[in-house]
């Protein structure tokens, strides 16, 4: 059985990155950098991560017509969105004003600038650095990881869905917000798992290996 | 919580790691693969190499450096030095890096950090500040290893900085560089009070209450330190550890 994992390579962040931390995990699987359609749609698994903002990101989508070939492997495989590719599944952000894919109800949000944190002091935005993602629901690729488990983010801005149920993953900053949600074959996360050390590499490897059951 | 991060630096030159005080004196402190997998072993947040080559012949070095680490190591990576103009951050980005430090180029020429967070996004784009005190309460921009007066006011400077797109402040004492005596804590704090991103302390570490202060009395988001982690005086485990006794989040 053939397992291709192809990284949507649509010119915006740190591809490299999480392909390298793909191979490092993949034992059998190969892994390719997918910029054109058709490497997407013969894949077993896709990966769409994703750095920069959220508009320029939906362009270069277009430009290099990836945008179906997404929005389908979202919908029929196995299929990662990291950090901005978590944000691109859904309607809307305030950034730049900018339309989403639209395959997840809900907005994407721009932290406060007048956020304090547990000592008082302002929090500062980008939101960057380790932080504890609490896991609020089971799922596969929360496998091996302990809850509240540190994870690498950087984002100035975050996911609020109109359906509370996807939610399988949260972290606080000035207020608990969402940084990992689910839906079948769906599962995205805010932060980085290919910057995030050991278990960040065991999301990367439970992903690999697995086999939601497609509608 | 968020976790206030550790990160050790690596003075690299013709491929290794290197210390010295004020670039004299410069100790051998081994392979940058090889210090750099100890460290993520130990549990840093980050890595930062700074590429301290003088001669621009020698400059590719740092990119198979960079390489060779992002594919051992699974943590973020920062890399400055030499960084003059956006090619040089997509190379450094292309060949592994998370994220550039960029210092002397941005004060020859500001438009730089924005047209480079313009390309690559803001999280990519560290600006260093090497900042000596000049009055009680006043720090001046210095360049070239802390050798070249600006006449630029560092905190205005940091704020003017994150307004054109800087993510991150690397903020260097080249009062306490290499002098073992800890942060400059009011130029940390009136910076880091001062600006909207995250800002690394840097220079002086000598010991563990040295880093726990940059943090809690600084207010710094970060702590780098080189020495007390090269010469195995502590480790980063120890370094978290104490910090953590101290009431401070960090990733243990």
């Amino acid at each position: 059985m053939t397992n291709r994992i192809a990284v949507v390579d649509y010119g915006m962040g740190n591809l490299r990155s999480v392909a390298q931390a793909l191979r490092h995990v993949a034992g059998e699987a190969e892994v390719v950098l997918a910029s054109t359609p058709d490497l997407i749609e013969t894949a077993d698994r896709v990966v769409f991560p994703g750095q920069g903002a959220m508009r320029d990101c939906m362009a270069e989508l277009d430009v290099r017509h990836l945008r179906q070939a997404v929005v389908d492997a979202a919908a029929s495989k196995p299929f990662l969105g990291i950090c901005i590719g978590l944000q691109m599944l859904f309607d809307h952000s305030e950034e730049g004003d900018a339309a989403g894919l639209g395959i997840l109800r809900g907005q994407v949000k721009r932290f406060a600038a007048d956020l304090k944190g547990a000592d008082g002091l302002r929090l500062k935005v980008p939101h960057m650095g380790w932080n504890q993602v609490v896991q609020t629901k089971p799922h596969p690729l929360w496998n091996g990881i302990a809850d509240q488990a540190f994870f690498y983010f950087v984002h100035s801005y975050h996911v609020v869905p109109d359906d509370a149920g996807i939610v399988v993953g949260q972290a606080d900053y000035g207020h608990p917000f969402t940084a990992a949600v689910a839906r079948d074959n769906v599962f995205a996360i805010q932060c980085h798992p290919e910057k995030s050390a050991r278990d960040g590499l065991q999301l990367l490897r439970n992903f690999v290996g697995w086999n939601p059951v497609l509608a | 919580m968020l976790a206030k991060r550790i990160i050790p630096c690596l003075d690299v030159t013709a491929g290794r790691v290197v210390k010295g005080t004020n670039f004299v004196g410069l100790r051998d402190a081994g392979d940058p693969i090889e210090i750099a997998r100890r460290y993520d072993a130990q549990g840093a947040d980050e890595i930062t190499f700074l590429d301290i080559t003088a001669s621009s012949d020698q400059r590719d070095i740092i990119l198979e450096v960079v390489e060779a680490c992002a594919a051992q190591v699974f943590i973020p990576l920062t890399v400055g030095g030499g960084v003059r103009q956006v090619a040089d951050v997509r190379r450094l980005l292309h060949a592994g890096a998370d994220k550039v430090s960029i210092n002397t180029a941005a004060v020859d020429r500001p438009e730089l950090v924005r047209e480079a967070s313009d390309k690559v996004g803001s999280q990519c784009i560290v600006v260093a500040i090497d900042a000596k005190q000049v009055a009680p309460g006043r720090w001046e921009v210095f360049t070239h290893g802390g050798r070249k007066a600006t006449g630029l006011d560092v905190i205005a400077w940091a704020c003017k900085m994150a307004e054109y797109g800087a993510g991150e402040i690397l903020l260097t004492s080249m009062d306490r560089d290499g002098t073992c005596e800890g942060f400059d804590l009011a130029l940390t704090r009136a910076v880091s009070d001062a600006v909207p991103v995250p800002v690394i302390a840097s220079g002086g570490v000598g010991n563990l209450g040295h880093l726990a202060d940059g943090v809690s009395e600084g207010h710094a988001s970060a702590v780098l330190a080189a020495s007390i982690f090269h010469f195995g005086q502590h480790t980063v485990q120890e370094a978290k550890a104490f910090m953590k006794e101290r009431g401070i989040p960090v990733r243990l």
